[in-house]
């Protein structure tokens, strides 16, 4: 507001702010992605990267469309479709055809996002509604996975099966033949040369990215220690074949979308818990139920429902879980008057 | 003695080098000073000074109307030529008495009491009173009603507040500087008031000539601790200076003497030394006049009831891209609708904002529930859910929440990246809703 006889503006305190916006948090947390998208491309081909592409543009547009068909204000650059594009890309297998990220992106802006109120009032993580929509509709050409080639040529790579899967389907001694001896397996997994979905592959590239948010305090380590951990411990007791404790928690840690789940899907501020007690409960929540269908359910992989389950109950974490109050000797009782 | 440290809290750039080495020298003689008889919360004091009477400097001016209120006194020596309604800084109306300054000064016959010492609590009560000493941090509270708590509610520590959290401000850190014995003389004052055996000044260490300072004009008084403390904003907040430096909690809705403790700035320290020793109304403040939109930022010390608008000439004038001028500082300090609005007791700096220093607040966003307001918030609130529901119009939703024990430090809109405007949402919830 201005004054009409000093032209001086008066507005309500603080009077300074700080530079951080919602917009570079956006654009942060997807130049934090590139390390992932360049190994994808590198090892599935072109093929992957028009697959992002699509998916991003998709999102991008499919929110202008729908603020510009509800005449409300335009904000498809503040980069948030951006981010959801791009993690819906990364989430999908290289070589799905075109209309797979088009409709992925759409369920993702549209009904995950926008109809639920826009940014910040989304239930649901958008890029895996949008890929779990799309899991469930086309199962087959969601679960073609290529061999990672890393050789442009042949556009046609051949298919093969994700190490989860091996895992799950014929057991471990199968997985390390697979890849030869277990260092070879360890080393591979590490720098991504596996079937898998585009951007989870590279768990050297998605680290990179997680140190960059880490470091620059976009994201804590609450919710994805909290995660790893409990896959670890879980996969450590459960997951061995001769019995209790002869698990493998390193194996799980680097297969799957796991890496790429805890650090960049899990820990979306929408949709998870925002107070850190709760947001540790709510990452123990996605290790737990990760680890369920993992060794349990009828999918080789169990991060996506996981988180998306998780998603739930944040509303329900963030009412459990209140910061304390400065001065206040415990928590009041839930409709006590004070 | 390091300190206990209260949670949460954030780091503004401070901007003190703008005015810090700035040595306070007096302010020109305002022709006219305008001095608004209610200058704080409570009762607005009765004019006994009638249009065209002469009056000296320091001479009493407005009875005070109740407990809680404090007597208004000439800071000039002149005549009289109104007394009405004129502008506050918050552009309200309030009885201002106005008086013509000659320019000579001469003060009231004051009484002068070298040996202070011997006065009792009661007398040394009775010259704070009498000299109309308020909170000189902003928030103008009278001080005598700070010292006079209930006899139930002994007191057993002075903590004078140095912290100077706000950005910008440098008033209280050129005092120190200048004036440390005065400031320790006020704390024995307060200290020998409450009987109590000792007494805190806590700074922060982004001042540390003035921790040093301090410690030398303190000699061998041991009863008497400098602390310094990180700084961080709200450090100089009561509740949380009180918390760094004994380690105790207010708990919600309490008062620092519930704590058994005592907070007073060091300016109103330095009022309350001069009070006393001199005979001394509090008629005079030193404030910082400073921020990008000014051309010279100052210390000055300032007669209350000069308009801001001479200050800000005195300092060079506004710079052409001054678009905002703030009473108090950038955090907590409140925007003037116009600059022709006096100087009163409470006033601790005014800040010039250029365009470059503002934040338009025009354009804010969804909460994207980042937890950055949770993190921070000294008060250990959830702003996020406290803006959502004002926003919403939910207002007994933000009450669950700790509406009222949100103080607007902005802490939390300072952090939003959605610059979302918190403390407006919750003062709005706050007119809304009973405590
Ligand atoms: S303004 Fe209120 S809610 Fe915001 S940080 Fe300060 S005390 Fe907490
Ligand atoms: S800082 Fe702003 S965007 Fe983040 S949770 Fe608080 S109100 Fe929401």
């Amino acid at each position: 507001m201005k004054s009409e006889k000093s032209g001086l503006i008066v507005s309500v305190s603080p009077h300074i702010k700080d530079t951080e916006t919602t917009e570079r948090i956006m654009w942060s947390v997807s130049l934090s992605l590139l390390p992932a998208v360049l190994m994808g491309v590198y090892f599935f081909g072109p093929r992957a990267a028009f697959t992002i592409i699509a998916s991003i543009l998709s999102a991008v547009l499919s929110e202008y469309i729908f603020l510009k068909a509800m005449k409300k204000k335009v904000v498809a650059l503040d980069g948030s479709a951006f981010l959801t594009g791009l993690l819906l890309g990364l989430n999908l297998p290289p070589s799905v055809p075109f209309f797979i990220p088009v409709i992925g992106a759409i369920v993702a802006v549209i009904i995950t996002k926008q109809l639920f109120g826009g940014l910040g009032y989304n239930i649901f993580n958008p890029a895996l509604i949008g890929r779990a929509f799309l899991l469930v509709s086309f199962p087959r050409l969601m679960t073609v996975w290529n061999e990672p080639a890393a050789a442009f040529i042949h556009l046609d790579a051949r298919t093969t099966a994700t190490p989860l899967g091996i895992l799950k389907e014929e057991g471990v001694i199968k997985l390390i033949e697979v890849f030869g001896d277990k260092g070879n397996l360890y080393s591979q997994l590490l720098i991504g040369h596996r079937g898998g979905c585009i951007g989870e592959t590279s768990i050297l590239a998605l680290l990179i990215g997680a140190t960059f948010l880490m470091y620059k305090k976009y994201i804590t380590w609450h919710i994805p220690l909290a995660f790893l951990g409990t896959v670890s411990l879980i996969a450590w007791i459960f997951g061995g074949q001769e019995g209790l404790f002869t698990g493998d928690p390193l194996l799980h840690l680097m297969t799957g979308g796991l890496m790429l789940g805890a650090f960049f899907m899990a820990t979306d501020y929408v949709t998870s818990p925002s107070v850190k007690s709760g947001q540790i409960l709510f990452g123990t929540g996605c290790g737990f139920l990760t680890m369920l269908i993992r060794l349990k359910g009828g999918y080789p992989e169990g991060v996506m429902f996981a988180i998306l389950i998780m998603n739930c109950f944040s509303p329900l974490i963030d009412r459990g879980f209140r910061s304390k109050v400065f001065g206040a000797v415990k928590k009041p009782a839930k409709g006590a008057k004070q | 003695m390091i300190s206990a440290l209260f949670r949460g809290g954030i780091h503004p750039p401070d901007k003190k080098n703008l005015s810090a080495k700035k040595p306070i020298t007096t302010a020109s003689q305002p022709d006219t000073v305008f001095i608004p008889l209610s200058q704080h919360l409570g009762a607005p004091c009765k004019a006994v000074v009638t249009p065209g009477q002469e009056v000296k400097k320091g001479e009493l001016i407005g009875e005070p109307g109740g407990f809680v209120s404090a007597p208004v006194h000439s800071s000039v020596s002149g005549k009289v030529a109104a007394i009405g309604e004129f502008p506050n800084a918050m552009g309200r109306m309030v009885t201002s008495v106005v008086i013509e300054n000659n320019g000579r000064d001469e003060w009231t016959i004051l009484k002068d009491t070298p040996d202070f010492d011997r006065l009792s609590p009661e007398e040394l009560r009775g010259k704070i009173k009498n000299a109309g000493i308020v909170g000189m941090g902003g928030a103008a509270f009278p001080t005598v009603v700070k010292l006079s708590p209930p006899k139930e509610k002994p007191i057993d520590t002075v903590i004078l507040n140095g912290a100077e959290c706000e950005p910008y401000l440098t008033a209280d850190y050129r005092l120190m500087i200048e004036h440390p014995e005065e400031i320790i003389r006020g704390l024995g004052i307060l200290m020998k008031i409450f009987g109590v055996p000792r007494g805190y000044i806590g700074i922060e260490d982004n001042k540390p000539d003035a921790v040093e300072k301090m410690n030398q004009a303190l000699q061998e008084k041991e009863t008497i601790e400098v602390v310094t403390l990180p700084a961080k904003y709200p450090q100089g907040a009561e509740k949380m200076l009180i918390k760094s430096i004994t380690g105790r909690e207010i708990p919600p809705r309490a008062l620092p003497m519930d704590v058994k403790v005592v907070v007073q700035n060091v300016g109103t320290a330095r009022a309350v030394f001069e009070a006393v020793r001199y005979g001394k109304p509090l008629i005079e403040r030193v404030l910082t006049v400073t921020g990008g939109g000014i051309h010279e930022p100052r210390n000055l010390f300032v007669k209350v009831g000069t308009l801001i608008s001479n200050l800000i000439e005195e300092c060079g004038g506004m710079r052409e891209d001054a678009v905002k001028v703030i009473s108090g500082g950038p955090m907590m300090g409140f925007a003037l609708p116009s600059p022709d609005v006096p100087v009163t007791k409470g006033t601790s700096g005014i800040v010039v904002m250029s365009e470059q220093e503002m934040v338009h607040a025009a354009e804010f966003g969804p909460c994207i529930r980042c937890g950055r307001c949770i993190e921070i918030c000294p008060m250990g609130l959830m702003p996020s859910m406290l803006s959502i529901y004002a926003e919403k119009g939910f207002y007994e939703g933000a009450k669950e929440y700790n509406l009222f024990d949100c103080f607007e430090c902005g802490s939390c809109a300072f952090v939003c990246p959605s610059k979302r405007p918190i403390v407006q949402l919750v003062r709005l919830a706050k007119s809304m809703v009973k405590p």
